[in-house]
Protein backbone atom coordinates (compact mmCIF):
# COMPACT_ATOMS: atom_id res chain seq x y z
CA UNK A 1 0.00 0.00 0.00
CA UNK A 2 1.19 3.46 -0.70
CA UNK A 3 2.22 5.83 1.70
CA UNK A 4 0.22 9.10 2.31
CA UNK A 5 2.67 11.68 2.69
CA UNK A 6 -0.08 14.83 2.19
CA UNK A 7 -3.32 14.50 4.50
CA UNK A 8 -5.85 17.42 4.87
CA UNK A 9 -7.83 16.76 8.12
CA UNK A 10 -10.67 18.78 9.26
CA UNK A 11 -9.43 21.70 7.37
CA UNK A 12 -11.64 25.07 8.10
CA UNK A 13 -10.89 28.68 5.84
CA UNK A 14 -12.30 32.09 6.09
CA UNK A 15 -11.20 34.82 4.48
CA UNK A 16 -13.54 38.36 5.96
CA UNK A 17 -15.75 36.20 6.99
CA UNK A 18 -16.55 34.34 3.79
CA UNK A 19 -15.78 30.68 4.63
CA UNK A 20 -13.49 29.46 1.88
CA UNK A 21 -12.86 25.56 3.11
CA UNK A 22 -15.63 24.08 5.03
CA UNK A 23 -13.72 20.99 6.51
CA UNK A 24 -11.26 19.76 4.06
CA UNK A 25 -10.56 15.95 4.12
CA UNK A 26 -8.23 14.90 1.71
CA UNK A 27 -4.99 11.82 1.52
CA UNK A 28 -2.35 12.10 -0.97
CA UNK A 29 -0.15 8.94 -1.61
CA UNK A 30 3.48 9.04 -2.95
CA UNK A 31 4.38 9.18 -6.58
CA UNK A 32 0.90 10.49 -7.40
CA UNK A 33 -0.19 13.34 -9.55
CA UNK A 34 -3.67 14.65 -7.90
CA UNK A 35 -5.00 17.18 -9.57
CA UNK A 36 -7.46 19.31 -7.67
CA UNK A 37 -10.83 20.76 -9.73
CA UNK A 38 -13.28 22.94 -8.73
CA UNK A 39 -14.77 26.51 -9.85
CA UNK A 40 -12.98 29.75 -9.42
CA UNK A 41 -13.14 31.09 -5.52
CA UNK A 42 -13.48 28.07 -4.67
CA UNK A 43 -10.11 27.79 -2.45
CA UNK A 44 -8.23 25.42 -4.37
CA UNK A 45 -4.97 28.00 -4.52
CA UNK A 46 -5.53 28.42 -0.95
CA UNK A 47 -5.17 24.95 -0.37
CA UNK A 48 -2.11 24.64 -1.98
CA UNK A 49 -0.88 27.58 -0.21
CA UNK A 50 -2.16 25.96 3.24
CA UNK A 51 0.06 23.21 2.38
CA UNK A 52 3.61 24.68 2.56
CA UNK A 53 2.47 27.28 5.24
CA UNK A 54 1.68 30.45 3.20
CA UNK A 55 -1.40 30.84 4.51
CA UNK A 56 -2.60 29.00 7.80
CA UNK A 57 -5.97 27.60 8.21
CA UNK A 58 -8.31 28.79 10.98
CA UNK A 59 -8.79 24.88 12.57
CA UNK A 60 -7.76 21.33 11.05
CA UNK A 61 -4.23 19.98 10.58
CA UNK A 62 -2.07 19.30 7.25
CA UNK A 63 0.26 16.93 7.59
CA UNK A 64 3.00 16.90 4.95
CA UNK A 65 5.90 14.48 4.82
CA UNK A 66 5.10 13.57 8.64
CA UNK A 67 5.39 16.91 9.74
CA UNK A 68 2.49 18.96 10.81
CA UNK A 69 2.14 22.27 9.23
CA UNK A 70 -0.22 24.03 11.58
CA UNK A 71 2.00 23.51 14.34
CA UNK A 72 5.11 24.77 12.72
CA UNK A 73 6.72 27.92 12.92
CA UNK A 74 8.32 29.92 10.40
CA UNK A 75 11.56 28.30 11.03
CA UNK A 76 10.72 25.17 10.15
CA UNK A 77 8.30 25.91 7.74
CA UNK A 78 11.69 27.11 5.56
CA UNK A 79 13.16 23.71 5.95
CA UNK A 80 9.93 21.87 4.98
CA UNK A 81 9.57 23.86 1.60
CA UNK A 82 13.25 22.59 0.72
CA UNK A 83 10.97 19.44 0.13
CA UNK A 84 8.03 21.19 -1.52
CA UNK A 85 8.74 23.21 -4.99
CA UNK A 86 5.85 25.47 -6.25
CA UNK A 87 4.96 26.51 -9.49
CA UNK A 88 2.94 29.74 -9.21
CA UNK A 89 -0.11 30.82 -11.36
CA UNK A 90 2.20 33.53 -13.11
CA UNK A 91 5.20 31.89 -12.21
CA UNK A 92 6.05 34.58 -9.86
CA UNK A 93 9.28 34.92 -11.26
CA UNK A 94 11.60 38.25 -9.30
CA UNK A 95 11.97 39.98 -11.95
CA UNK A 96 14.69 42.36 -10.96
CA UNK A 97 16.43 38.98 -11.50
CA UNK A 98 17.92 36.77 -14.40
CA UNK A 99 17.05 33.63 -15.72
CA UNK A 100 19.86 32.03 -13.78
CA UNK A 101 19.86 33.72 -10.48
CA UNK A 102 15.96 33.24 -10.34
CA UNK A 103 16.69 29.34 -10.26
CA UNK A 104 19.64 29.97 -8.64
CA UNK A 105 17.50 31.59 -5.40
CA UNK A 106 16.56 28.46 -3.86
CA UNK A 107 19.33 26.43 -3.86
CA UNK A 108 21.12 29.48 -2.55
CA UNK A 109 19.15 29.42 -0.20
CA UNK A 110 18.69 26.06 0.91
CA UNK A 111 21.62 23.76 -0.50
CA UNK A 112 25.52 25.17 0.56
CA UNK A 113 26.55 24.24 -3.14
CA UNK A 114 29.59 26.22 -4.43
CA UNK A 115 29.34 28.25 -7.06
CA UNK A 116 30.25 25.86 -10.22
CA UNK A 117 27.84 23.50 -8.54
CA UNK A 118 24.85 25.76 -9.01
CA UNK A 119 25.75 26.93 -12.08
CA UNK A 120 25.80 23.10 -13.30
CA UNK A 121 22.16 22.35 -11.75
CA UNK A 122 20.80 25.33 -12.94
CA UNK A 123 22.05 24.22 -16.74
CA UNK A 124 20.48 20.85 -16.17
CA UNK A 125 17.02 22.00 -15.13
CA UNK A 126 16.58 24.53 -17.63
CA UNK A 127 17.63 21.37 -19.56
CA UNK A 128 14.93 19.29 -18.80
CA UNK A 129 12.04 22.14 -18.89
CA UNK A 130 13.63 22.41 -22.43
CA UNK A 131 14.96 25.81 -22.13
CA UNK A 132 18.43 25.31 -22.40
CA UNK A 133 21.01 28.80 -23.08
CA UNK A 134 19.01 31.52 -21.70
CA UNK A 135 19.91 32.14 -18.33
CA UNK A 136 21.22 35.55 -18.51
CA UNK A 137 17.37 36.75 -20.02
CA UNK A 138 15.45 39.00 -17.57
CA UNK A 139 12.20 37.12 -17.11
CA UNK A 140 10.14 39.99 -18.63
CA UNK A 141 12.04 39.37 -21.82
CA UNK A 142 10.43 35.81 -21.49
CA UNK A 143 7.09 34.65 -23.13
CA UNK A 144 4.02 33.41 -20.85
CA UNK A 145 4.95 29.71 -21.82
CA UNK A 146 9.05 30.17 -20.72
CA UNK A 147 7.85 32.22 -18.00
CA UNK A 148 5.96 29.27 -16.34
CA UNK A 149 8.68 26.91 -17.49
CA UNK A 150 11.13 28.59 -16.16
CA UNK A 151 8.89 29.08 -13.18
CA UNK A 152 9.08 25.00 -12.81
CA UNK A 153 12.81 25.11 -13.24
CA UNK A 154 12.92 26.88 -10.16
CA UNK A 155 10.80 24.71 -8.35
CA UNK A 156 12.36 22.10 -8.88
CA UNK A 157 16.06 23.21 -8.39
CA UNK A 158 16.51 21.91 -4.98
CA UNK A 159 14.85 18.27 -6.34
CA UNK A 160 11.82 18.37 -4.54
CA UNK A 161 9.84 15.47 -2.77
CA UNK A 162 6.38 17.28 -3.83
CA UNK A 163 5.77 19.84 -6.62
CA UNK A 164 3.00 22.11 -6.46
CA UNK A 165 1.40 23.23 -10.15
CA UNK A 166 -1.24 26.29 -9.49
CA UNK A 167 -2.76 27.01 -12.87
CA UNK A 168 0.41 25.00 -15.03
CA UNK A 169 -1.41 25.65 -18.55
CA UNK A 170 -3.61 28.59 -17.51
CA UNK A 171 -3.44 31.18 -20.65
CA UNK A 172 -1.05 29.33 -22.70
CA UNK A 173 -1.42 27.96 -26.09
CA UNK A 174 -2.53 24.53 -27.05
CA UNK A 175 0.84 23.20 -28.42
CA UNK A 176 2.58 24.62 -25.15
CA UNK A 177 0.06 23.96 -22.78
CA UNK A 178 0.58 19.99 -23.73
CA UNK A 179 4.32 20.71 -23.91
CA UNK A 180 3.93 21.35 -20.06
CA UNK A 181 1.55 18.70 -18.98
CA UNK A 182 4.12 16.38 -20.64
CA UNK A 183 6.57 18.37 -18.20
CA UNK A 184 4.40 16.95 -15.57
CA UNK A 185 4.38 13.72 -16.04
CA UNK A 186 7.83 13.57 -16.91
CA UNK A 187 8.86 15.24 -13.93
CA UNK A 188 7.12 12.47 -12.01
CA UNK A 189 8.43 9.67 -14.15
CA UNK A 190 12.07 10.64 -14.03
CA UNK A 191 12.20 12.23 -10.58
CA UNK A 192 9.82 10.21 -8.66
CA UNK A 193 8.05 13.41 -7.14
CA UNK A 194 4.41 13.45 -5.67
CA UNK A 195 2.35 16.04 -7.75
CA UNK A 196 -0.76 18.35 -6.74
CA UNK A 197 -1.93 19.97 -9.95
CA UNK A 198 -4.46 22.96 -9.53
CA UNK A 199 -6.43 23.69 -12.62
CA UNK A 200 -9.56 24.19 -14.67
CA UNK A 201 -7.91 22.69 -17.47
CA UNK A 202 -10.05 19.52 -18.30
CA UNK A 203 -7.79 18.67 -21.12
CA UNK A 204 -4.40 18.61 -18.58
CA UNK A 205 -6.83 16.98 -15.84
CA UNK A 206 -7.49 14.00 -18.06
CA UNK A 207 -3.36 13.59 -19.17
CA UNK A 208 -1.81 14.08 -16.43
CA UNK A 209 -3.38 12.93 -13.32
CA UNK A 210 -3.39 9.59 -11.45
CA UNK A 211 -6.47 10.77 -9.50
CA UNK A 212 -8.61 13.68 -9.38
CA UNK A 213 -10.55 15.53 -6.17
CA UNK A 214 -13.13 18.08 -6.86
CA UNK A 215 -13.77 20.91 -4.63
CA UNK A 216 -17.16 22.32 -3.94
CA UNK A 217 -18.91 24.78 -1.65
CA UNK A 218 -15.33 24.38 0.59
CA UNK A 219 -15.71 20.45 0.71
CA UNK A 220 -14.33 17.66 -1.49
CA UNK A 221 -16.75 16.51 -2.58
CA UNK A 222 -15.22 13.49 -4.49
CA UNK A 223 -11.81 11.44 -5.39
CA UNK A 224 -11.18 8.88 -7.99
CA UNK A 225 -9.79 8.74 -11.49
CA UNK A 226 -10.98 10.49 -14.70
CA UNK A 227 -13.47 7.58 -15.65
CA UNK A 228 -14.64 7.36 -11.96
CA UNK A 229 -15.74 11.10 -12.00
CA UNK A 230 -17.10 11.25 -15.24
CA UNK A 231 -19.38 7.76 -14.33
CA UNK A 232 -19.66 9.87 -10.60
CA UNK A 233 -23.18 9.72 -8.94
CA UNK A 234 -23.05 13.19 -7.77
CA UNK A 235 -24.34 15.23 -10.66
CA UNK A 236 -22.22 18.51 -9.83
CA UNK A 237 -18.98 16.43 -10.25
CA UNK A 238 -20.37 14.81 -13.72
CA UNK A 239 -21.52 18.52 -15.03
CA UNK A 240 -18.24 19.65 -14.25
CA UNK A 241 -16.06 16.98 -15.83
CA UNK A 242 -18.51 17.39 -19.35
CA UNK A 243 -18.40 21.46 -19.06
CA UNK A 244 -22.01 21.91 -17.76
CA UNK A 245 -21.75 24.15 -15.33
CA UNK A 246 -20.18 27.77 -16.38
CA UNK A 247 -17.91 29.58 -13.89
CA UNK B 1 -25.35 52.90 16.50
CA UNK B 2 -24.29 52.40 12.93
CA UNK B 3 -21.69 55.60 13.47
CA UNK B 4 -20.41 53.52 16.70
CA UNK B 5 -20.28 50.54 15.29
CA UNK B 6 -18.09 52.39 12.35
CA UNK B 7 -15.97 54.13 14.77
CA UNK B 8 -15.28 50.54 16.90
CA UNK B 9 -14.36 48.98 13.92
CA UNK B 10 -12.05 51.55 12.40
CA UNK B 11 -10.48 52.17 15.78
CA UNK B 12 -10.10 48.45 15.95
CA UNK B 13 -8.33 48.15 12.63
CA UNK B 14 -5.74 50.90 13.60
CA UNK B 15 -4.43 49.70 16.25
CA UNK B 16 -4.17 45.89 14.32
CA UNK B 17 -2.32 47.80 11.73
CA UNK B 18 -0.17 49.84 14.32
CA UNK B 19 0.89 46.11 15.92
CA UNK B 20 1.57 44.39 12.86
CA UNK B 21 3.95 47.47 11.97
CA UNK B 22 5.41 47.68 15.20
CA UNK B 23 6.00 43.62 14.93
CA UNK B 24 7.51 44.23 11.38
CA UNK B 25 9.60 46.94 12.47
CA UNK B 26 10.67 44.40 15.93
CA UNK B 27 11.50 41.30 12.97
CA UNK B 28 12.95 43.76 10.83
CA UNK B 29 15.37 45.11 13.91
CA UNK B 30 16.28 41.88 15.16
CA UNK B 31 17.24 40.68 11.99
CA UNK B 32 20.01 43.34 11.84
CA UNK B 33 21.43 41.19 14.64
CA UNK B 34 21.07 37.32 12.92
CA UNK B 35 22.59 35.85 10.52
CA UNK B 36 22.73 35.40 7.18
CA UNK B 37 24.40 38.99 7.33
CA UNK B 38 24.04 40.07 2.93
CA UNK B 39 26.21 43.04 2.31
CA UNK B 40 24.99 43.47 -1.14
CA UNK B 41 21.82 43.71 -0.64
CA UNK B 42 22.30 46.58 2.39
CA UNK B 43 24.95 47.98 -0.27
CA UNK B 44 22.06 48.19 -2.63
CA UNK B 45 19.68 50.00 -0.54
CA UNK B 46 22.43 52.54 0.44
CA UNK B 47 22.98 53.42 -2.79
CA UNK B 48 19.00 54.13 -3.43
CA UNK B 49 18.48 55.79 0.12
CA UNK B 50 21.38 57.57 0.01
CA UNK B 51 23.20 58.46 -3.79
CA UNK B 52 19.84 58.82 -5.63
CA UNK B 53 18.68 61.20 -2.53
CA UNK B 54 21.85 63.32 -2.72
CA UNK B 55 20.72 66.10 -5.12
CA UNK B 56 17.55 66.11 -4.57
CA UNK B 57 17.89 66.80 -0.79
CA UNK B 58 20.89 68.93 -0.89
CA UNK B 59 18.88 71.53 -3.72
CA UNK B 60 15.96 71.93 -1.42
CA UNK B 61 18.57 72.59 1.47
CA UNK B 62 20.28 75.25 -0.64
CA UNK B 63 17.05 77.49 -0.89
CA UNK B 64 15.49 76.62 2.42
CA UNK B 65 18.88 78.20 3.71
CA UNK B 66 18.50 80.61 1.31
CA UNK B 67 15.05 81.46 2.20
CA UNK B 68 15.66 81.36 5.92
CA UNK B 69 18.39 84.01 5.43
CA UNK B 70 16.12 86.17 3.60
CA UNK B 71 13.47 86.03 6.16
CA UNK B 72 16.07 85.82 9.20
CA UNK B 73 17.43 89.28 7.92
CA UNK B 74 13.88 90.73 7.48
CA UNK B 75 13.02 89.82 11.41
CA UNK B 76 16.47 90.57 12.96
CA UNK B 77 16.50 94.03 10.89
CA UNK B 78 13.90 95.40 13.07
CA UNK B 79 16.17 95.25 16.13
CA UNK B 80 19.52 96.09 14.19
CA UNK B 81 21.17 92.66 14.64
CA UNK B 82 20.96 91.25 11.25
CA UNK B 83 24.29 90.52 11.48
CA UNK B 84 23.45 87.69 13.59
CA UNK B 85 22.19 86.33 10.35
CA UNK B 86 24.57 82.97 10.33
CA UNK B 87 23.77 82.16 13.70
CA UNK B 88 20.12 81.75 13.74
CA UNK B 89 20.07 80.14 10.70
CA UNK B 90 22.60 77.48 11.01
CA UNK B 91 20.66 76.86 14.56
CA UNK B 92 16.99 76.21 12.86
CA UNK B 93 18.48 74.30 10.24
CA UNK B 94 20.87 71.92 12.22
CA UNK B 95 18.09 71.37 15.18
CA UNK B 96 15.13 71.49 12.71
CA UNK B 97 15.01 71.71 9.43
CA UNK B 98 17.87 70.07 8.07
CA UNK B 99 16.38 66.96 9.70
CA UNK B 100 12.58 66.99 9.27
CA UNK B 101 13.44 68.37 5.91
CA UNK B 102 15.74 65.88 4.37
CA UNK B 103 13.48 63.08 6.14
CA UNK B 104 10.35 64.14 4.31
CA UNK B 105 12.26 64.85 1.20
CA UNK B 106 13.60 60.82 1.34
CA UNK B 107 10.20 59.46 2.72
CA UNK B 108 8.38 60.76 -0.39
CA UNK B 109 10.90 59.41 -2.72
CA UNK B 110 12.17 56.34 -0.86
CA UNK B 111 9.04 54.99 0.73
CA UNK B 112 6.54 55.53 -2.22
CA UNK B 113 9.08 53.26 -4.11
CA UNK B 114 9.39 50.69 -1.31
CA UNK B 115 6.25 50.22 -1.12
CA UNK B 116 5.38 50.09 -5.05
CA UNK B 117 8.14 47.68 -5.44
CA UNK B 118 7.10 45.82 -2.21
CA UNK B 119 3.00 46.04 -3.02
CA UNK B 120 4.41 45.01 -7.12
CA UNK B 121 6.02 42.31 -5.56
CA UNK B 122 3.04 41.25 -3.36
CA UNK B 123 0.19 41.26 -6.09
CA UNK B 124 2.54 39.39 -8.39
CA UNK B 125 2.62 36.65 -5.67
CA UNK B 126 6.96 37.10 -5.57
CA UNK B 127 6.70 38.31 -1.88
CA UNK B 128 4.71 34.74 -1.83
CA UNK B 129 7.81 32.81 -3.78
CA UNK B 130 10.13 33.99 -2.14
CA UNK B 131 8.45 32.53 1.17
CA UNK B 132 8.18 29.02 -0.87
CA UNK B 133 11.76 28.72 -1.60
CA UNK B 134 12.80 29.13 1.91
CA UNK B 135 13.60 32.93 1.98
CA UNK B 136 12.15 35.10 4.23
CA UNK B 137 10.90 38.98 2.62
CA UNK B 138 11.71 40.24 6.27
CA UNK B 139 15.09 39.64 6.36
CA UNK B 140 15.85 39.78 2.43
CA UNK B 141 13.72 43.16 1.97
CA UNK B 142 12.76 44.71 5.46
CA UNK B 143 16.27 44.75 7.18
CA UNK B 144 18.80 45.78 4.46
CA UNK B 145 15.90 49.20 4.09
CA UNK B 146 16.18 49.20 7.63
CA UNK B 147 20.03 49.84 7.87
CA UNK B 148 20.48 51.39 5.12
CA UNK B 149 18.06 54.10 6.07
CA UNK B 150 19.74 54.02 9.74
CA UNK B 151 22.75 55.12 7.83
CA UNK B 152 21.86 57.11 5.30
CA UNK B 153 19.84 59.62 6.87
CA UNK B 154 22.14 61.09 9.02
CA UNK B 155 24.68 61.46 6.53
CA UNK B 156 21.80 63.12 4.23
CA UNK B 157 21.10 65.46 6.79
CA UNK B 158 24.75 66.27 7.28
CA UNK B 159 25.46 67.14 4.06
CA UNK B 160 21.84 69.05 4.17
CA UNK B 161 23.12 71.46 7.10
CA UNK B 162 26.21 72.10 5.66
CA UNK B 163 24.25 73.22 1.86
CA UNK B 164 21.45 75.04 3.87
CA UNK B 165 23.92 76.99 6.02
CA UNK B 166 26.02 77.55 2.35
CA UNK B 167 23.04 79.08 0.99
CA UNK B 168 22.70 81.27 4.16
CA UNK B 169 25.91 82.28 3.40
CA UNK B 170 25.13 83.58 -0.13
CA UNK B 171 22.48 85.76 0.72
CA UNK B 172 24.06 87.47 3.72
CA UNK B 173 26.92 88.29 1.52
CA UNK B 174 24.85 89.75 -1.19
CA UNK B 175 22.08 90.97 0.89
CA UNK B 176 23.89 92.40 3.62
CA UNK B 177 27.54 92.55 2.04
CA UNK B 178 28.63 90.77 5.38
CA UNK B 179 31.96 89.26 5.41
CA UNK B 180 32.12 84.97 4.95
CA UNK B 181 34.82 84.29 7.39
CA UNK B 182 32.15 86.70 9.74
CA UNK B 183 29.33 84.65 8.67
CA UNK B 184 31.25 81.05 9.36
CA UNK B 185 32.42 82.64 12.46
CA UNK B 186 29.10 83.17 13.75
CA UNK B 187 27.73 79.86 12.78
CA UNK B 188 30.81 78.05 14.46
CA UNK B 189 29.87 79.92 17.75
CA UNK B 190 26.54 79.62 17.62
CA UNK B 191 26.19 75.60 16.87
CA UNK B 192 27.74 72.85 19.47
CA UNK B 193 27.92 69.69 18.95
CA UNK B 194 24.78 68.60 21.15
CA UNK B 195 22.71 70.72 18.68
CA UNK B 196 24.40 68.64 15.85
CA UNK B 197 23.61 65.70 17.85
CA UNK B 198 19.92 66.28 18.40
CA UNK B 199 19.23 67.06 15.14
CA UNK B 200 21.19 64.03 13.31
CA UNK B 201 20.50 61.89 16.01
CA UNK B 202 16.41 62.29 15.15
CA UNK B 203 17.35 60.84 11.59
CA UNK B 204 18.19 57.56 12.92
CA UNK B 205 14.45 57.14 14.09
CA UNK B 206 13.02 59.24 11.03
CA UNK B 207 14.87 56.52 9.22
CA UNK B 208 13.63 53.27 10.51
CA UNK B 209 9.89 55.10 10.28
CA UNK B 210 10.59 55.49 6.18
CA UNK B 211 12.11 51.79 5.70
CA UNK B 212 9.38 50.25 7.98
CA UNK B 213 5.84 51.99 6.99
CA UNK B 214 6.80 51.62 3.11
CA UNK B 215 7.77 47.98 3.84
CA UNK B 216 4.51 47.65 5.76
CA UNK B 217 2.41 49.66 3.40
CA UNK B 218 4.25 47.20 0.16
CA UNK B 219 3.62 43.96 2.13
CA UNK B 220 -0.30 44.89 2.69
CA UNK B 221 -1.04 45.10 -0.73
CA UNK B 222 -3.80 44.19 -2.28
CA UNK B 223 -6.15 44.77 -5.17
CA UNK B 224 -3.64 44.44 -8.48
CA UNK B 225 -2.02 47.66 -9.68
CA UNK B 226 -4.69 49.92 -8.30
CA UNK B 227 -3.58 48.26 -4.93
CA UNK B 228 -0.01 49.17 -5.13
CA UNK B 229 -0.58 53.16 -6.09
CA UNK B 230 -2.86 53.19 -3.53
CA UNK B 231 -0.15 51.77 -0.85
CA UNK B 232 2.27 54.33 -2.27
CA UNK B 233 0.03 57.20 -1.66
CA UNK B 234 -0.57 56.48 1.94
CA UNK B 235 2.52 55.69 2.23
CA UNK B 236 3.72 58.87 1.68
CA UNK B 237 0.87 60.61 3.91
CA UNK B 238 1.85 57.92 6.77
CA UNK B 239 5.80 58.75 6.67
CA UNK B 240 5.24 62.63 6.70
CA UNK B 241 2.34 62.52 9.43
CA UNK B 242 4.57 60.57 11.58
CA UNK B 243 7.54 62.19 11.08
CA UNK B 244 6.62 65.34 12.10
CA UNK B 245 4.64 63.79 15.43
CA UNK B 246 7.51 61.57 16.09
CA UNK B 247 10.00 65.05 15.40
CA UNK B 248 8.28 66.53 18.39
CA UNK B 249 8.67 63.62 20.96
CA UNK B 250 11.99 63.01 19.76
CA UNK B 251 12.83 67.00 20.12
CA UNK B 252 11.69 66.86 23.65
CA UNK B 253 13.50 63.74 24.57
CA UNK B 254 17.04 65.10 23.10
CA UNK B 255 16.45 68.47 25.04
CA UNK B 256 16.56 66.17 27.90
CA UNK B 257 19.20 64.33 27.09
CA UNK B 258 21.58 66.67 25.55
Amino acid sequence: MSKVIIEFKDVYKSFNGILVHKGINLSIVEGEIMSLLGSSGSGKSVLLKELIGLVMPDSGDIIVLGNTVTQMNEESLIELREHVGMLFQGAALFDSLTVFENIAYPLREHLKLTEKEIRERVAEKLHLVGLGGIENKMSNELSGGMRKRVGLARAIATDPDIILYDEPTTGLDPITAQRINELIIDLQKKLGVTSVVVTHDLHCVKTVSNRIAMLYEGKIVAVGTWNELITSDIQVVRDFISGNICE
Amino acid sequence: MNILLSIDVAVKKFVLSVGQATLLAIKGFTGIFLPPFNLKLVLREIDNFGAGSLLLVDLIALFTGMVMALQTIYGLSMYGAEIYVGGVVSLSLVRELGPVMASIMVGARVGSGIAAEIGSMQVTEQIDAMRALGASPVKKLVTPKIIAAMITLPLLTVTANIVGIFGGMIIALFELDIDSTFYINSVLNTITVSDLLSGVGKTVFFGIIIAVVGCYFGLKTTGGTTGVGRSTTITVVTISILILISDFFLTKLFLILF
